[in-house]
């Protein structure tokens, strides 16, 4: 890996998150990039509008499958709104407005036609605060997705295999009947993930999942997103670069609603391209 | 592909979309309801009444079907006028009490008596006061007053215990639930900044209500207080119980007299002709219209307290 | 009020106005024990068997009971919770759920304010509506005096309640592919419900203490009656009839239908409390 290039050599100077970064992912194995895979995702030129406001501007990526893709920017810059746009929640607001593409396994989730509740059991969402149906068991809530949309029958293997990829459940097989709302913050958080995978998504997207927990909880979720990463196609929101360099491969730099720089992690945090994605890298704001 | 309105992603959705709103205007149609059917009730009376003559009217005569409804007016607001003149203050300091200077889990158990207060109903009201307070005013408050204030019209004539005034006191005592739970609503409503902000400077627990709960609670308050008359001028059993019901206006607070919805209750179920009818019904649409106008005056002082101070002329 | 004069003289009016709401509170308090001790002390001799499952009994023959005029309140009751509850309650998800424009406004200023409708006007409404249809009185009118009385107050209630369910949750079961309408019945209102069960106790509650408009919609009657077409007993009629009449064993009937009736409407209360606990095991 070359080195970052303005890296400031004093000890005595706080590190830039960068060098943060980088420390992280010197620890990690080396990421496998294989490009003959098409594309989970891709995104075409992606607009959202607020009424007048133009808040997501032009964008277009891609994301291989099984990869985790880290989207980065400062507050305000876009991040949650974007991902939003990738499971069509921005039909539910009113005056919002979603132009572009976004095909998934070659499909254009906005095309005529295509049914919006039906695509939410293709691209599954974790939002940043647990949020477990109150009036529900463990069990129901792991079950939720299936039982409410009448799908019947003995979902105790569905549960079971869910809880599991969620690293949750030899915490909960002995109390499965308890309120979902009886666990701790981060046990809740890994059982809305359960319950977001029973409906068997393709893609996850993951809005600053662990930013509502403590260290602990949060280095759990990002265990459970290297295992996720072999079955499922991970897209996450995070305030912390940190974070990014440990859990994701490829990174994207959101500012003001843009796209500014996409690429492999590494890359991104050791030696960006584009300007504005080094100053935010470095510290120099956000 | 604009989202006008978000939500209607498929059938299921319009149809429970399309139940919802006729459920909504079913309210609507509740209301055009009793307005249409209290004016068809009281069409007859049309016919030979002006509204200004029955307003002013003191003759009430089913024989003749000649009808006045000044009596009942009468009684309807001295009645109210002396439940609020004794409910408001002890409302008002039962809610100070109950929200400023009681510790605040001894203040959430104050409010289960309010509650039971609200919970009884009126016809058991109606006894109590029929068999304990109508006794009671004869036999001591009412001679008392007549002894040592005799000499102010109000409480001249003699005890009998029913009238006015025992009717007064039992509403009072109906209403104070009404006016409390709205009043300890409002006063929490105040920012707990204001209240600190006085005690910052010095003052001491009752200057800072004074200061910084009642300024800003008072439009809230008079709601409240509305909202209390609205119940008093509209409460049957128990005034029907104890006010006498004998149509006549009086000076003194000890007489027996009638209200609105005592003679309706009395009248309705044996009214003889039609004009009769209409003319309880007439009544009926009065007590309709003060209650909606008091409801509404006390929605919008409540609600301009809750939103903020700005909206509200201190 | 004069933050300069003496300290000592500010201290004794605080304490004062302090002693003044607490006298206050005791005031309130008095009529309360006053009605609930007389009714009790009054009340308890009457209670029997007979009492509850008699017909009463004609003036001057000792004995009989309001055995009808329970049967009669619990019937129109039940009655109007049939038209009242599903109206009231759907009302209120409809505020909810799309009460947020022109027309959303002016049901709830609508709602707000007929519930402070007196009940006899009320009554006179239901008159109208179904006694002079029919020719006679019967419990369908009062019931449906009493369903009017209870839709606005349940509306405003179920409005607030589901409101107060947080919004995450509804994001969190569309985020799962689950239709809107499905969302708002299953998961918010379902979320919702313990508190919506209260307010229909509530309602019942306040509905089974009416009698102004039943006076002139199911009037009275002195057998047992199933019948919504015939006019039926109910247990406030009954009240009130013992009350104002001139014999004293009628009195003492008065009050002990009155302890009843404060029994029914207790119970109520105290079920509306009880049943809306959760019953998940940890659930805070």
């Amino acid at each position: 890996m070359t080195p970052a290039a303005p890296a400031p050599a004093m000890s005595s100077e706080k590190p830039t998150p960068a060098q943060l970064a980088q420390k992280e992912l010197a620890q990690r194995a080396p990421v496998s990039v294989n490009d003959d895979v098409p594309a989970k995702v891709e995104v075409h030129d992606l607009n959202v509008y607020f009424r007048a406001n133009h808040a997501i501007r032009h964008v277009s990526l891609s994301v291989k499958p099984q990869t985790v893709l880290a989207v980065i920017g400062p507050s305000g810059c876009g991040k949650s709104t974007f991902i939003r746009a990738l499971n069509r929640m921005h039909d539910l607001v009113p005056g919002a407005r979603v132009e572009g593409k976004v095909f998934v396994d070659g499909k254009d989730l906005y095309a005529r036609g295509i049914d919006p509740v039906l695509l939410r059991r293709r691209v599954g969402m974790v939002f940043q605060r647990p949020n477990p149906f109150p009036t529900m068991s463990i069990f129901e809530n792991v079950a939720a997705g299936l039982t409410l949309n009448g799908i019947g029958g003995n979902h105790a293997e569905t549960v079971e295999r869910c809880l599991r990829q969620a690293a949750l459940w030899d915490e909960v097989k002995d109390r499965l009947k308890h309120a979902g709302t009886s666990l701790s913050g981060g046990q809740q958080q890994r059982l809305c993930i359960a319950r977001a995978l029973a409906v068997e998504p393709e893609v996850l997207l993951m809005d600053e999942p662990a930013s509502a927990l403590d260290p602990i909880a949060t280095a759990k979720i990002e265990e459970l997103i290297h295992e996720l990463k072999e079955r499922y196609t991970i897209i996450i929101v995070t305030h912390s670069m940190q974070q990014a360099a440990r859990v994701s491969d490829n990174t994207a730099f959101f500012y003001l609603g843009e796209l500014i720089e996409i690429g492999q992690t590494a890359q991104i945090f050791t030696n960006p391209r584009e300007r504005r994605t080094e100053d935010y890298v470095t510290g120099k704001f956000g | 592909m604009e989202n006008g309105r978000p939500g209607a992603e498929n059938l299921g959705d319009r149809a429970f979309n399309g139940i919802l709103w006729v459920l909504g205007i079913m309210i609507l149609v509740v209301a055009g309801l009793i307005v249409l059917n209290l004016a068809l009730v009281a069409r007859p009376l049309a016919k030979d009444h002006s509204i200004w003559g029955f307003i002013t009217q003191t003759r009430w005569d089913p024989v003749e079907d000649h009808f006045g409804a000044l009596t009942f007016l009468y009684g309807t607001l001295v009645t109210a006028a002396i439940s609020i003149a004794l409910a408001v203050p002890v409302a008002i300091g039962l809610s100070l009490f109950i929200t400023q200077f009681a510790p605040t889990k001894l203040g959430r158990v104050l409010t289960i008596p309010v509650e039971l207060l609200a919970a009884i109903p009126s016809v058991v009201y109606g006894l109590w006061g029929l068999f304990i307070v109508v006794p009671w005013l004869r036999e001591s408050i009412e001679p008392w007053l007549g002894k040592y204030f005799g000499w102010i019209p109000l409480f001249q004539g003699p005890p009998i215990g029913l009238g006015y005034l025992a009717s007064g006191m039992i509403l009072a005592v109906m209403i104070l639930p009404t006016i409390v739970s709205v009043s300890v609503e409002v006063m929490k409503t105040t920012p707990e900044t204001n209240r600190e902000a006085a005690l910052a400077l010095g003052a001491t627990k009752w200057e800072a209500v004074m200061m910084a709960v009642i300024p800003y609670s008072r439009a809230g308050i008079v709601g409240a207080v509305l909202l209390g008359l609205g119940r008093a001028l509209g409460e049957t059993m128990a005034v029907t119980m104890v006010i006498g019901n004998t149509p006549q206006i009086s000076a003194s607070l000890f007489a027996a007299g009638y209200s609105l919805p005592a003679v309706i209750a009395n009248e309705f179920a044996e009214a003889t002709s039609n004009v009769h009818v209409g003319a309880l019904a007439g009544l009926g649409l009065i007590l309709f219209a003060t209650t909606f106008l008091l409801n509404a005056g006390a929605r919008v002082l409540v609600t301009a307290v809750q939103k903020g101070p700005s909206r509200v002329r201190g | 009020m004069n933050l300069h004069a003496s300290f000592t003289y500010r201290k004794v009016v605080d304490r004062g106005m302090a002693v003044v709401c607490a006298v206050f509170f005791a005031l309130a308090f008095i009529p309360l024990l006053s009605v609930l001790w007389l009714v009790i002390s009054k009340g308890a001799a009457g209670l029997s068997w007979a009492f509850f499952t008699q017909l009463p009994k004609p003036v001057g023959e000792v004995g009989g009971g309001i055995g009808n005029a329970l049967v009669g309140t619990l019937f129109m009751v039940a009655l109007a919770c049939l038209i009242g509850l599903p109206l009231g309650v759907g009302a209120g998800v409809f505020l909810a759920e799309k009460g947020d424009g022109t027309i959303g406004n002016t049901v709830r200023f609508m709602a707000e304010v007929l519930s402070g409708v007196p009940s006899i006007v009320v009554g006179i409404v239901a008159y109208a509506l179904v006694v002079v249809p029919m020719g006679h009185f019967s419990a369908l009118a009062g019931a449906v005096a009493l369903s009017i009385l209870m839709i606005p107050t349940l509306a405003r209630a179920t409005e607030e309640l589901v409101r107060l369910v947080p919004g995450s949750l509804r994001e969190a079961s569309l985020a799962l592919g689950v239709p809107h309408w499905k969302t708002s019945l299953r998961v918010v209102i379902r979320t919702a419900m313990s508190g919506i069960v209260t307010a229909c106790l509530l309602a019942v509650a306040r509905a089974a203490g009416e009698t102004a408009p039943l006076l002139f919609t199911a009037l009275n009657n002195q057998y047992w009656n199933t019948d919504p077409r015939a006019p039926t007993a109910s247990l406030t009629v009954a009240i009130f009839n013992y009350a104002i009449s001139p014999y004293d064993d009628w009195h003492a009937k008065a009050w002990t239908a009155s302890l009843v009736l404060l029994i029914v409407v207790g119970l109520l209360n105290i079920a509306s409390r009880v049943l809306t606990r959760n019953r998940l095991k940890g659930a805070r």
